[in-house]
């Protein structure tokens, strides 16, 4: 029999998403239900001095407006104790788009207009819109109650590696600034509420509806059973939807109050300021390498932007980007530490890779660099440095943090067998020396990230009740399979990919008798969630636990029928027989029908056909990969073009070629579009300047390059699926892939680092400083300048954290990292 | 992203639409692809009370040639100049600009009037209607007026077309034959032109230069046209391109950038209109 594992297989869910007929969060329609509108803040830090509501109220079908005032005692959403954000500002608003006050009216234009009837006057704060300004000299803290901005100042390790560094025969330092991004899922938030006899029900678009529900059972004083959460179809999520978010309490609550079920449907432009964004970390960084590039030493110190409130999760993401830091190679030893700063700002928490690409990003440009200095081929560095198998598992410096099975160097090789990079070299070499042509770039990335999120006491830390998942097996009287996962899909392909995996460990069910159901909390035993590629390598394993167990029973109950010893029932698809007696056969649906009748069951069997199951893993899975880049770059404008862009990644085993390139091809599209074009940017007053998709870049179909996918399966030990996850390595890997390219277009001109989105403004602003330094150091005769374009560590940074714009003063540059 | 109210009348005729113009003021305003008013609604930029959907009128999605011009309906889709026969040949350059538009959905609603009245500089038909020295003719209570492009676009979202009129025509010279070009610099394959530049060879053999998102208005580079009128090789004439233009600064390029943008893509498509050969 064929394995479904590892089976090209047309996903399940398609046909009705294709077709419009998804049924998505604002598709769901309850009798009587209203609409809430927030009215938000346009200022990003100001104290609110009176809401005039009177307007509002008068309106035709407004059923009601409230403000903190009025919800007296409705609880903060969680975050870290001492820093829970209120669900609607009460006296001052810390960022653009913070929800001063909620309507709810007959029909969402209704509630539309009424928001905007309602009047806030304000009393403008000083605006902290980046961390250099949230941590200055005598800048006031935005969240109440803290002693300064900085909400956590934690280092990781006890040295700070200076002996290391001196020691090292070369040593030098790179500023990264890893840009804010938004994760601008197809479907924005929006959730529905209702109540009714058997208490709380929220429909959500969420990655997660357990943890929403436990959230809510406590907000509500309601036993868990009382509060029903349901994710239906979720369009996009990129961890933006892993978060809590006040319209879940208010939209309840208003509920509540009113009697009838609330709707609240964000729109892109509330979606652009709300949802929680991702990365925004500066990274200070110094390392200390030898004369082949082996990187002796390490410091890093990164200044995590919160934005107005800390994120549960999104306050610590810098120990995962620390704990991710020495990438997929052996650094001698690595002194990190972090900071985690709050700016008026809309919050920041995970988004696709949550702290991981950030370390991707910054060992990838770390190499990089060091193989500049030395005048060495970056691949040269990076052989030098990559852990080999044989040291796998591989602990890394940090407790807990240990590699599993892969192949760093066959990765590379891989790759490399794809590239033809001598070829490519002698390209990039020969454009260089011909103005005519367009500059010739290449760019590696070899990358080591985290899946399979858990084990539970790791996962206890993100806030979760554990690290483990769930999942249930029903096979039906009539043979067909009901697998309930804990997991939360939102566009991965669960459907499919489970049914996969049921349908190997059932002993070869067909896919189409196998249906897979998720995100209901009434429906579907405990759960955690859909979030840090850990579906697969988790659920995965629950799911072939629990199918295997219908098995053994199907099996024994086979045997029983045939009158055989179960070691001699062979099982083809939906029949069983006897081995070596033709013509003693059973069907599974006759089989599954004797499971509901006790009295043809052997002795003591129990009753029914269903397995619940749970899976922890034994720690963290580390999917990986070697990635390149071939760019070219419009010396006139500064376009970058991406030529080329080739993938080989170890996510362990793979389950369905299809859906596994559908999830690289994504990430690495999110991924690119971070190195070329994707930039949240806020100016100086903290007013959100990309606050639509005009100005946001998210790019297009045609903007994404033709990508090639390979795969090399190194099995992990870690749970018994071998698999590692995926969700995120493309996202994880592309933007020092391209970054990496840009830069070595550019390196003959003396540009060492840019900083991301590679915008064809900021690479020609690049050249021209480049090529004026060369003309000025060529007439004063000081020789050439590539040391007037690195950073100098001792130097203040920026004002507002990027180079502010020539002569006109424009003041939109200014960026929030 | 949600508009205010607004009561929606499809007008039955152009003399109904200017009926219901003159009875709603500045209160109304005219729908016909709806794609530069929708958005400035649902941004609460624009909240007229009225909309005048003027879209299904078949007397404004004429085409017709004239006495060596093209006089295009204003109702006209994006789609149909980018695709009809008489334009691609009599006006290939503004059936190229057409082409360049959003992406196929936005050029099979919106319509070549709207992006002339919404007077966006960033926008590239009117750029073109500049440089193709079009004509563009207004109906009001009082009657028809012709005026140029050159008069017509005023202010950066501000164009002469007064509130009681309908912008009914664009006359256009047709010029078959003549080289031309159309350069478009943007950031995705699907939107505005950073800075755009179209040239036109004229009848009498000279070189128009018209650019996109360099000014408040669509703008025509004339330092350019009297550089080569003066002899001037195409690197030195497009050395002038942004001369007494006065380019914005957003997250695209601050003013300095699209400068030199400007002189690049003149250069290019001075080139490719056979300019200084």
């Amino acid at each position: 029999m064929a394995s479904m594992v590892g089976a090209t297989v047309v996903r399940k869910e398609d046909p009705a998403l294709l077709t419009g007929r998804g049924r998505y969060v604002d598709d769901i329609q309850l009798p009587g239900a209203v609409s809430m509108a927030f009215v938000r803040s346009h200022q990003a830090h100001a104290r609110v001095t009176a809401i005039d509501t009177e307007a509002a109220r008068q309106l035709p079908g407004v059923l009601g407006v409230w403000t903190a005032a009025d919800l007296e005692g409705l609880p903060a959403t969680r975050s870290i104790p001492g820093m829970e954000r209120p669900c609607l500002a009460s006296d001052t608003v810390r960022f653009v788009g913070e929800p001063v006050a909620v309507v709810a009216a007959q029909d969402r234009y209704l509630a539309a207009d009424a928001a905007a009837a309602v009047v806030v006057d304000y009393e403008p704060l000083p605006v902290l819109a980046t961390i250099e300004q949230a941590m200055a000299e005598g800048a006031a803290p935005i969240v109440p109650g803290q002693a300064s901005n900085v909400v956590m100042d934690q280092p990781l390790t006890e040295g700070d590696a200076e002996a290391e560094l001196a020691a090292a025969p070369h040593r030098t330092s790179l500023r990264i600034r890893n840009q804010r991004l938004a994760a601008v899922p197809i479907e924005p938030g929006g959730c529905v509420a209702s109540w009714d006899s058997t208490g709380l029900t929220l429909y959500a678009t969420v990655q997660a509806p357990h943890p929403v529900r436990n959230e809510l059972a406590v907000m509500f004083g309601l036993p868990q059973h009382e509060v029903r959460v349901v994710a239906p179809d979720v369009g996009g999520g990129f961890g933006a939807k892993a978060s809590f978010y006040p319209e879940f309490i208010l939209t309840a609550e208003l509920s509540r109050r009113l009697g009838r079920p609330v709707k609240f449907v964000e729109t892109r432009s509330e979606n652009l300021v709300s949802m929680t964004h991702g990365r925004a970390q500066l990274q200070d960084i110094d390392v200390g390498f030898d004369d082949e590039g082996r990187l002796l030493a390490m410091r890093v110190a990164i200044v995590q932007d919160c934005g107005a409130w800390p994120d549960a999760t999104g306050a610590g993401l810098p120990t995962l980007t620390i704990f991710m830091s020495g990438g997929c190679y052996k650094v001698g030893t690595i002194a990190a530490s972090f900071r985690s700063v709050t700016t008026n700002t809309t919050p920041v928490a995970a988004y696709r890779g949550a702290g991981r690409p950030e370390a991707a990003y910054l060992i990838e440009r770390v190499v990089d660099v060091v193989a500049d200095e030395l005048g060495r081929d970056p691949v040269d560095v990076r052989r030098v440095n990559l852990i080999q198998p044989g040291e796998m598992p591989f602990a890394t410096q940090w407790p807990g943090i240990v590699y599993d099975e892969s192949d760093y160097p066959r990765l590379l090789d891989t790759l490399l067998e794809h590239l033809d990079y001598e070829a490519l070299k002698r390209e990039a070499e020969e454009r260089r020396r011909d103005p005519q042509r367009p500059l010739l770039g290449i760019g590696f990335s070899t990358f080591v990230e985290m899946g399979g999120f858990g084990p539970s006491p790791l996962f206890e830390q993100f806030g979760y009740i554990g690290g483990w998942e769930s999942s249930t097996v029903r096979m039906n009287p009539d043979g067909s399979v009901v697998v309930s996962v804990g997991t939360s899909p939102h566009g991965q392909g669960h459907e499919t990919a489970f049914a996969q995996i049921a349908s190997d460990a059932l002993g070869g069910i067909p896919m189409e008798r196998i249906t897979v159901r998720h995100g209901d909390t009434q429906t579907i035993q405990e759960g955690i969630g859909t979030m840090g590629s850990r579906a697969i390598p988790v659920c995965g394993p629950a799911v072939q636990r629990s199918s295997d167990k219908v098995r053994q029973k199907l099996l024994q109950i086979a045997a029983h029928l045939l009158e055989a010893s179960e070691d001699d029932i062979e099982q083809d698809g939906e029949r069983f027989a006897v081995r070596g007696t033709p013509g003693a056969e059973v069907t599974v649906a006759e089989v599954a029908l004797t499971a509901y009748k006790p009295h043809k069951l052997p002795e003591g069997m129990e009753i029914g056909l269903q397995v619940m199951d749970y899976y922890e893993p034994t720690n963290l899975s580390y999917p990986s990969g070697a990635h390149a880049c071939v760019v070219e770059v419009d010396r006139a404008t500064g376009q970058v073009s991406v030529l080329r862009y080739v993938a080989v990644d170890d996510c362990g085993t793979v389950i369905n070629p299809l859906t596994a390139r559908g999830q690289v091809e994504g990430g690495l599209a999110q991924g690119i579009a971070q190195a070329l074009l994707e930039e949240v940017v806020y100016d100086g007053e903290g007013q959100p300047v990309t606050s639509s998709l005009i100005d946001y870049q998210v790019p297009g179909a045609p903007d994404v390059p033709g990508m090639e996918t390979h795969h090399v399966e190194v099995r992990t030990s870690f749970n018994p699926l071998g698999a590692k996850g995926l969700g995120e390595s493309g996202a994880t890997a592309a933007p020092q892939a391209v970054v990496n390219a840009v830069v070595d277009a550019l390196s003959h001109l003396g540009v060492r680092d840019l900083d991301m989105p590679l915008t064809p403004f900021r690479v020609w602003t690049a050249m021209r400083a480049a090529e004026e330094g060369r003309a000025a150091a060529a007439s004063d005769g000081t020789g050439p300048p590539p040391e007037a374009m690195r950073p100098d560590p001792a130097a203040p940074p920026p004002p507002d954290g990027m180079p502010t714009p020539p002569a006109d003063g424009d003041d939109t540059w200014k960026v929030t990292p | 992203m949600i508009p205010a109210e607004f009561d929606y009348v499809a007008a039955s005729s152009l003399e109904d639409a200017l009926r219901l113009l003159g009875e709603h003021g500045d209160e109304a305003k005219l729908l016909a692809g709806g794609h530069s008013l929708i958005p400035l609604m649902k941004f609460r930029l624009a909240a007229p009370s009225v909309l005048v959907d003027i879209s299904r009128l078949p007397e404004l999605r004429t085409l017709r040639p004239s006495d060596g011009h093209l006089r295009l309906g204003a109702g006209l889709r994006i789609r149909d100049l980018e695709l009809s026969p008489v334009v691609r040949e009599q006006v290939p350059l503004l059936a190229a600009a057409a082409a360049s538009v959003g992406d196929r959905q936005v050029r099979a609603r919106a319509t070549v009037g709207g992006t002339v009245v919404h007077g966006d500089p960033a926008a590239d038909i009117p750029a073109v209607l500049v440089t193709l020295d079009a004509t563009l003719v207004l109906r009001g209570p009082a009657g028809e007026r012709e005026l140029s492009a050159a008069e017509f676009f005023v202010d950066f979202w501000e164009t002469a077309c007064g509130l009681d009129e309908v912008l009914v025509e664009i006359v256009v010279p047709a010029l078959p034959g003549r080289r031309w070009a159309f350069e478009k610099f943007r950031q995705r394959s699907q939107d505005w032109a950073t800075v755009g530049v179209a040239v036109q060879e004229t009848a009498d053999g000279e070189h128009a230069v018209g650019l996109v998102n360099m000014a408040p208005v669509p703008w025509r580079a004339s330092p350019v046209e009297d550089a080569l009128r003066s002899g001037a090789a195409v690197p030195e004439a497009a050395g002038h391109a942004a001369e007494g233009a006065a380019p914005p600064s957003d997250l695209r390029g601050d003013s300095a950038y699209r400068a030199h943008l400007a002189q690049v893509l003149t250069a290019k498509a001075l080139t490719t209109a056979g300019a200084g050969s």
